[in-house]
């Protein structure tokens, strides 16, 4: 066993893990974070993106002890502490940018790390951006809507 | 699924990582960002008995100015390679070919060093070091050594870094006053290549003076387009002087035949992108 001490959505968290525990079974089955899903065996589909210190991994290929001592951002830590989503999550609402939701937190985590990066991505940008993440619903006409339209809303904020 | 157990030791220096290698013997191995490791692992594939953890040793993660060349350390990112202001300015090439490497999730995590390392014959980072004749410093329990890029890659995910090394850096010459490109060929994103060329090219006058071609995919290690880079060398840099030059690019291959394409496809592959990947890196 390996200890780690993670900061999860904003809080503290530690425990002893296996060192070949993967971090999306840390954050579904021992803090019970069942908001990040596993869609795939193979590190293709980005179901379970999260962010680590900011940025967008697929947290069913990081091992729970790869992120110890670091902060890690999960779909459920994304709303403001009053319940407020984040711009991206209402985007995904307003759009229709999603159908069974299954790829939905993966999407809008790397959205959330694409427009940090690229505050004012083009279509063809948005849609680079998110080639980790499969969607088998959508046909990621309304994602990349989504994603523009949050773009749109954050800067307008921001100014 | 999930990998068979194994100890985890993260190491805070090249000679601790060097030592754990020792001390786990030949069922051990290095972890540097996971992205081709963890999958293995997942489907069992592969179950060392040691994962050494190189991902926190500050060596690695540099990367420095030497004069002529730069030094890219091991455990430096993809996403880091792509923006790095010392790639971007002089080797160009290298970022531009990290940005098409996966997608960002895995460019966030998976390492230049573990990209070359991993020597996947689809891989794009290796036939970029293959060409710009990049050097590898390898460290072991005997030290240090470096190893030219046409002694690192052996074969099909095999290098010259022994059970018990560790890539410590890669080093690759600035490439001041040439073009280049990587051009590759895959049918859906987040793909790896179906064949892949890396091209710099150097043009004085209106003529090539100096080539260099690398080619992705095809044979077990990355394959350097010599009769091209010399039908180039002297010639007009004109799309039709390239598009000559670049029909002996397959010569001497022997690509696989897979689910993508078969091998004679991928020589086809290989002519047609070299002269688009050249014509490109010369500016036309
Ligand atoms: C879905 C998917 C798509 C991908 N698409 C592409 C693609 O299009 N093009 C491409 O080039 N790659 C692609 N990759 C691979 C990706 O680039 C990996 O990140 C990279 O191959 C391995 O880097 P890593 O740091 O994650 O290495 P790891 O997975 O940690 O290790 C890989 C191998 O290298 C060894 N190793 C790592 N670092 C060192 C070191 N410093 N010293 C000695 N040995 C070391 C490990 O022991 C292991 O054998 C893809 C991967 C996935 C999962
Ligand atoms: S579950 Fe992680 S990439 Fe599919
Ligand atoms: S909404 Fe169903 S997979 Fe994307």
């Amino acid at each position: 066993m390996t200890h780690i001490s993670v900061t999860v959505d904003g809080l503290h968290r530690h425990g002893d893990v296996e060192p070949r525990l993967l971090l999306v079974h840390w954050l579904r089955e021992d803090l019970g974070l069942v908001g990040t899903p596993v869609g795939c065996d193979t590190s293709n589909c980005g179901a379970c993106t999260v962010l680590v210190d900011g940025r967008s991994v697929k947290s069913c290929s990081v091992l729970a002890v790869q992120v110890d001592g670091k902060t890690v951002t999960t779909i459920q830590g994304l709303a403001e502490e009053d319940g407020e989503w984040h711009p991206v999550q209402k985007a995904f609402k307003e759009c229709h940018g999603l159908q069974c939701g299954f790829c939905t937190p993966g999407m809008v985590m790397a959205s959330v790390d694409l427009l940090s990066e690229n505050p004012d991505p083009t279509e063809e940008e948005i849609r680079n951006g998110l080639e980790g993440n499969l969607c088998r619903c959508t046909g990621y006409h309304n994602i990349v809507k989504a994603v523009a339209t949050a773009a749109a809303e954050m800067k307008g904020a921001s100014s | 699924m999930i990998p068979a157990e194994f100890d985890y030791v993260k190491a805070g220096s090249v000679d601790e990582a060097v030592a754990a290698l020792v001390a786990g013997g030949e069922d051990s191995k290095v972890l540097g960002g996971g992205q081709s490791l963890l999958p293995v692992l997942r489907l069992r594939l592969n179950s060392p008995s040691v994962l050494v953890d190189v991902s926190g040793i500050d060596e690695l993660r540099q990367v420095t100015d030497e004069g002529s060349s730069i030094l890219v350390g091991a455990g430096v990112t993809t996403h880091e390679v792509m923006h790095h202001a010392l790639v971007t300015a002089h080797v160009p090439l290298l970022s531009q070919a990290a940005g098409l490497v996966a997608d960002p999730a895995i460019r966030h995590l998976g390492t230049f060093g573990g990209s070359c390392t991993h020597a996947d014959p689809s891989g794009d980072m290796p036939s970029v070091a293959a060409a710009l004749d990049a050097e590898f410093v390898v460290a072991g329990p005997g030290g240090r050594r470096t190893v030219a890029a046409s002694d690192f890659f052996v074969d099909f995910f095999t290098t010259a870094v022994g059970l018990d090394e560790v890539l410590v850096a890669v080093r690759l010459p600035k490439m001041d006053g040439w073009g280049s490109h990587y051009e590759k060929f895959h049918r859906t994103a987040q793909a790896w290549a179906i064949v892949g060329v890396a091209a710099a090219v150097k043009v004085e006058g209106g003529a090539i003076t100096g080539a260099k071609v690398a080619l992705t995919n095809m044979g077990p290690t990355p394959v350097r387009a010599t009769s091209v880079e010399a039908a180039l060398v002297g010639g007009p840099a004109t799309v039709e002087a390239i598009a000559g030059a670049s029909g002996s690019a397959a010569d001497g291959t022997s690509p696989t035949t897979d689910t993508h394409a078969d091998a004679e496809f991928r020589q086809h592959l290989a002519r047609v992108l070299t002269a688009r990947a050249v014509t490109k890196a010369a500016g036309l």
